[in-house]
């Protein structure tokens, strides 16, 4: 089990460092000259020289690299070019916002999904029928278009829940669950049609193995052969669509932060964008990334704690 | 997000059905028809804008703001007064052809690389394995804002990119169907024949891969019309054009003012990504209706091969097999204290077109305590359905229709479903040994917490008492290391070993009944023998009636007392083991004998005084 976790640790810092790599080499190696669009159009050429020189921009790109990782090493990843607040400070302030949505999302998924998938999987009948169609529905509707109609109802016109606005855990729970109930229910339609639909194929599959009919030949009851037996049989697959449903939702989290007006990181995102703000950028890439790691990293625990297999290869 | 949503037998079955045979069968699915008659609707409005439609989408006349619809403007006026119908065809076309962009770029990095990855392996395989995981891990809506501070907001470079970071699906995809065929015979023969890589990638791993690609293909297009969207409606995308991304932000800026803006674009996305999905749904369900809806086991096929695979249908039942008279009356010979008894037991799967196909027709036949009774016949003869039935195992879509199954005097199970006996009797009367020792243990738990977990539910012993019990019986089985086997995980162990736990397993509370499914079939000749003994020994010590499910006729001499020959699902002989090997009445019998024992001796004449029952051959 040691080796296991240090090999999926190794593989994960590659991963991490790679993908800081190709970010870093591929927005730096931009045409036009960002001091030029910083200062805007009116400097003097002196002067974009100079911010390029305060910027470090004139260093040779080698050089460029290794000051950026090797401070990006230490957690720190410099400064916005526009707001000159340093980017750990913006994104420290910003993804607990989107982490509240984000990870009560994964939550909720992971619940109703497992629910509804193992229901279909055993009863079959309408709830079964439900969970298919449910998964079109989910894959088709666009969650933002979701949260567009969500907000029209439950907001502009029946009132009952805030449109926008965040409020703090810390400051008042009962209206941070609240401000979290839309945003979060617009993200997990999409997350739980395809999830319940993954747990229900695992499921079925799991059902119909030799070993869960023997099982059921030596008498064991059948509230233990489903939660004991097929649960964790069927488990493994369903965590590997709950990692990957990770990585979506931090993208849907996104536009959904701006329906919602909530400060997250999804404006920080746009506006970086926007301007070409390449330390800001940079440094949400690689805090998303690694937060991307870490999931699938518990994931992969998971699995392994779950599947003895796993644990060797 | 997409690769998981092709199930892993898809790939095979698409390979037995014909490719034109398969399309065929989709154009019959009225889903799969539906979805492709709006698909092709979206892509002629596009095509047809400007024909359709006499308004110019960019045409702003301040006049007309938020006009409300089925006037002059039958969907309606924007806050600029653009027509809103004009926009939703116009803005079509930046969602198909960003689609298709997306689409073709996955397409063109996943199917070479999962081909060469694939079909030759090695380091590039490695290599293009690990990097596909890696853009899987890349969170996409943020790599591609991060890469329009880049390149700018145009579409085509954010499509590819788009594409790029969905190429890991077709990838996998591609790899994974490739892999499964690679080691097919036929493949080796094409080698062999000397065909070229190249001709063999196209013409044998191509055409297996196409309806999952196709699928697969379907998602792609769906998940890049939505992540279009998605760019457009954060404003990051490009303006210059009319898109429904676009008309969703303008309409969320006028929510308050016209709510009813958000209803045509969503709805014009679900309805085509929707459509997408439909359509990939139905060819998914076309290529897995292909299974078989039993499993096949694959076995080495006997002489006489043609009776084999043949299934009885309701309306020759009555007409089939030839029954030797001494199987006649047999319900009146039975012997009032026999431990089991099976009268007319008939078994049938429902087919989707209303019919029922029979596997099991009028068996009938008995056990006594302490007696083997050996239950012969080939693959798909009905024996093993026999032995489901009587443990009440059957899978969901089979179903006993005629006869009854009673235990100990009490009925268990019958036709009309009023009994349900058997589900009691598992585990505490009924011992089930399996065929496959390796797939029949949860590769989950250790072999000791499989043993101990039956003994604590049905016996109630507590768990030290439980543990003591099955590393009593580890040891009783054979098994030389008795605690490191319990503390052991079924992938740990050989399968003779397996099999030994499965014994030990179906023996642990004392049943009094044990049903062998082939319980050697799987194993190595060495082991077959041991197991065999353990068996012989085990069913003795505890005087356990037993039916042995084979059809290998040296298990039969060497541990039956009884044997019933089973074919095509009827009962075409049953006599004394030795009364049988010495004079088949039943010509199938006669074949299945000689065909088996070709040149073999049986393994070793019977010397033991048979048990109690030996006076009720017939």
């Amino acid at each position: 089990m040691a080796i296991f976790l240090l090999r999926r640790l190794g593989a994960a810092v590659v991963l991490v460092f790679v993908i800081a790599t190709m970010t870093f080499l591929l927005m730096s190696m931009t045409g036009g000259d960002p001091a030029r669009n910083i200062l805007g159009d009116g400097a003097t050429v002196e002067q974009v020289a100079a911010k390029s020189a305060e910027l470090g921009l004139d260093q040779p790109l080698a050089v460029r690299y290794v000051d950026w990782l090797g401070a990006a090493i230490t957690g720190d990843f410099g400064r916005s070019w526009f707001t000159n607040e340093p980017v750990m400070t913006s994104l420290a302030n910003k993804f607990p916002v989107s982490l509240s949505v984000v990870v009560t999302a994964i939550l909720v998924t992971a619940l109703l999904s497992a629910v509804l998938g193992v229901t279909a999987a055993v009863k079959r009948g309408w709830i079964d029928r439900f969970v298919q169609m449910f998964a079109v529905l989910g894959f088709a509707l666009p969650n933002f278009w979701v949260a567009l109609i969500l907000v029209t109802v439950f907001a502009v016109n029946l009132k009952i829940l805030p449109a926008t606005g965040f409020v703090p855990f810390a400051t008042d729970p009962v209206r941070w669950l609240l401000g979290l109930i839309l945003p979060v229910g617009a993200l997990v339609v999409g997350t739980i049609a395809s999830t319940a639909q993954q747990v229900r194929g695992a499921t079925i599959d799991v059902l119909r193995q030799d070993y869960v009919r023997t099982l059921r030949s030596r008498g064991i009851s059948h509230r233990s052969l489903l939660f004991r037996h097929v649960l964790r049989n069927a488990a493994p697959p369903a965590l590997t669509v709950l990692s990957l449903q990770f990585v979506g939702l931090l993208g849907g989290a996104i536009i959904i932060e701006k329906i919602f007006a909530l400060p997250g990181i999804g404006s920080l995102a746009v506006n970086a964008t926007l301007q070409g703000d390449l330390p800001q950028i940079l440094g949400l890439v690689v805090v998303m990334v690694v937060l991307v790691v870490i999931v699938n990293l518990v994931i992969d625990l998971l699995t392994g704690w779950l599947n003895p297999k796993a644990r060797v290869s | 997000m997409s690769e998981a949503l092709i199930p892993a037998g898809a790939v095979v079955a698409v390979a037995a059905t014909g490719r034109q045979k398969l399309y065929r069968r989709v154009l019959k699915n009225p889903m799969a028809v539906v979805s492709l008659v709006i698909l092709a609707l979206v892509v002629l409005s596009a095509v047809f804008a400007g024909q359709i439609t006499g308004w110019d989408p960019g045409r702003a006349d301040l006049n007309d703001a938020l006009a409300p619809p089925f006037g002059e403007h039958l969907l309606g006026a924007d806050a600029s007064g653009r027509d809103v119908l004009a926009r939703l065809f116009f803005g079509a076309r930046v969602s198909l052809i960003g689609a298709l962009i997306a689409l073709a770029t996955a397409l063109a990095i996943g199917i070479p690389t999962g081909l060469i990855a694939g079909y030759f392996q090695g380091w590039f395989d490695s290599l293009s394995s690990w990097f596909a995981s890696l853009l899987m891990a890349m969170p996409g809506l943020i790599v591609v804002l991060a890469l329009i501070s880049v390149i700018g907001p145009g579409m085509v470079g954010v499509m590819v990119t788009f594409g790029a970071l969905l190429s890991p699906g077709v990838f996998r995809l591609t790899r994974s169907g490739v892999v499964s065929v690679r080691r097919e015979l036929y493949i080796d023969a094409a080698k062999v024949s000397g065909l070229s890589d190249y001709r063999i990638i196209s013409r044998h791993v191509l055409g297996v891969i196409r309806a999952p690609l196709v699928i697969q293909a379907s998602m792609i297009a769906g998940i890049a019309i939505v992540l279009q969207a998605g760019l457009e409606f954060l404003g990051v995308g490009d303006s210059s054009t009319a898109s429904w991304g676009q008309m969703l932000s303008e309409a969320f800026s006028n929510i308050y003012v016209a709510p009813t803006m958000i209803l045509w674009p969503g709805l014009i996305i679900g309805l085509t990504v929707g459509s997408l999905a439909i359509f990939g749904a139905a060819l998914r369900d076309t290529v897995q209706g292909a299974e078989p809806v039993r499993r096949v086991r694959r076995r080495k096929p006997s002489s006489v091969e043609d009776t084999a695979t043949r299934r009885l249908d309701l309306s020759t039942a009555a007409t089939a097999a030839v029954v030797s008279p001494r199987n006649g009356g047999q319900e009146d010979l039975e012997p009032n204290d026999a431990l089991l008894v099976v009268r007319d037991l008939q078994v049938g799967y429902p087919q989707p077109d209303g019919s029922t196909t029979i596997v099991v027709d009028g068996v009938s036949l008995h056990v006594d305590r302490g007696e083997v009774l050996g239950l012969v016949g080939e693959s798909g003869s009905g024996k093993s359905q026999t032995a489901f039935s009587i443990l009440g195992l059957l899978p969901d879509t089979g179903a006993i229709i005629g006869g009854s199954i009673s235990f100990a005097g009490r009925t268990i199970a019958s036709a009309d479903g009023a009994a349900h006996g058997a589900a009691a009797l598992r585990g505490r009367q009924f011992g089930y040994i399996p065929q496959e020792p390796m797939s029949n243990l949860d590769p989950s738990f250790t072999l000791g917490f499989q043993l101990v977990e039956p003994m604590r539910q049905i016996l109630g012993l507590s768990r030290p008492a439980a543990k003591a019990k099955a590393l009593e019986l580890l040891d009783r089985v054979g098994i030389a290391d008795p605690r490191r086997t319990f503390d052991a995980y079924p992938h740990e162990v050989s399968g003779g070993m397996a099999q030994r736990v499965l014994i030990a397993g179906a023996v642990a509370c004392d049943p009094e009944l044990l049903i062998a499914d082939e319980p050697t079939t799987a194993l190595d000749v060495t082991v077959q023998a041991e197991v065999l003994d353990l068996l012989r020994g085990l069913q003795r010590e505890r005087s356990m009636g037993m039916i042995m499910v084979t059809h290998n006729f040296g298990v039969l001499a060497d541990i039956c007392d009884r044997v019933a020959v089973m074919q095509a699902g009827r009962l075409v002989e049953q006599a004394d083991a030795l009364e049988l090997f010495d004079d088949p009445h039943n010509p199938y019998t006669r074949m299945l004998l000689s065909s088996t024992l070709e040149n073999t001796e049986p393994r070793s004449a019977r010397s033991a005084q048979p048990v109690s029952s030996r006076g009720t051959a017939r």
